[in-house]
């Protein structure tokens, strides 16, 4: 899956924005599937080790996404000291199978890592991601 | 009141794979209870046993999550959507133990490592 490089800088400086805490946010994608926005939303559970998207705002940006065509396509979390990995909580709490879940590893702050996963029921596997240009990139605080 | 009920693709499978089904009702709850009628399985997935909502899920009426207004007795008018989505949550937990330290994930992907 091709990952547009503003998308990717939006993720990792909301995580750092974050710190210490975990930061959360949604993807967005078009009718190919195509990501193009990341909305980067509030933790409503701030915490150094956990996250829970704010309600409120996850309904925004799925107003946003649609009226512009498109769907809500994923979510990523930060994960200040770990790495880009999801964790049994975060495999435990996955409840889309269709959405794609990105972690971003800041166990190294200055080499942050980005992974993404497919994650149903237990099952885990990773998505290969290719950098890509030419998104709209959103930062919503 | 005829409510259209928009979910998401974790209570799909027993609306038939559908994103949005029909149903009737005056409150938030009869309209739900009205579509777990209709649709067997839906009901587990959305109620506990008690018959609150599923603390997982959160329901919209028009721009409003109901958990603020009355929960399961807010009236709804004809015509109205409603919008239940997914709790999003996780974290990285107390303590190590990432999936990808066990092995249980498939093999990192090279050129991946490092981000703008």
């Amino acid at each position: 899956m091709e990952m547009p490089a503003e998308i990717r800088r939006a993720m990792v400086a909301h995580a750092s924005f974050c710190l210490p805490d975990e930061a959360c946010g949604l993807l967005a994608a078009d009718s190919s599937g195509r990501l193009c926005m990341a909305y980067c939303l509030s933790n409503a559970t701030p915490s150094p080790t956990a996250f829970t998207l704010d309600p409120g705002e996850h309904f925004r940006a799925l107003r946003h996404a649609e009226s512009r065509g498109w769907h809500l396509a994923g979510v990523f979390h930060s994960h200040p000291r770990g790495a880009a990995c999801p964790s049994p909580t975060d495999v435990a709490q996955a409840l889309e199978p269709d959405w794609l879940y990105v972690v971003v590893g800041l166990e190294s702050p200055s080499a942050p890592e980005l992974r993404a996963f497919w994650i149903r029921g237990e099952g885990v596997e990773e998505e290969a991601l290719a950098e890509a240009a030419g998104a709209i990139a959103g930062v919503w605080q | 009141m005829s409510v259209l009920v928009r979910v998401p693709s974790l209570l799909r499978p027993p609306l038939g794979g559908r994103a949005e089904v029909r149903a009737e009702g005056a409150t938030v709850g009869e309209v739900l209870r009205d579509a777990a009628a209709a649709h067997p399985g839906f009901g587990p997935a959305v109620f506990e046993v008690n018959g609150s909502l599923r603390r997982f899920l959160n329901v919209f009426l028009g721009d409003e999550d109901v958990r603020y207004l009355q929960g399961l007795d807010t009236p709804v008018p004809d015509e109205a959507v409603l919008v239940i989505l997914p709790a999003a949550a996780g974290g990285s937990g107390a303590g190590p133990g990432a999936v990808g330290a066990t092995g249980a994930i498939g093999a990192s992907v090279p050129g991946e490592g490092a981000t703008a």
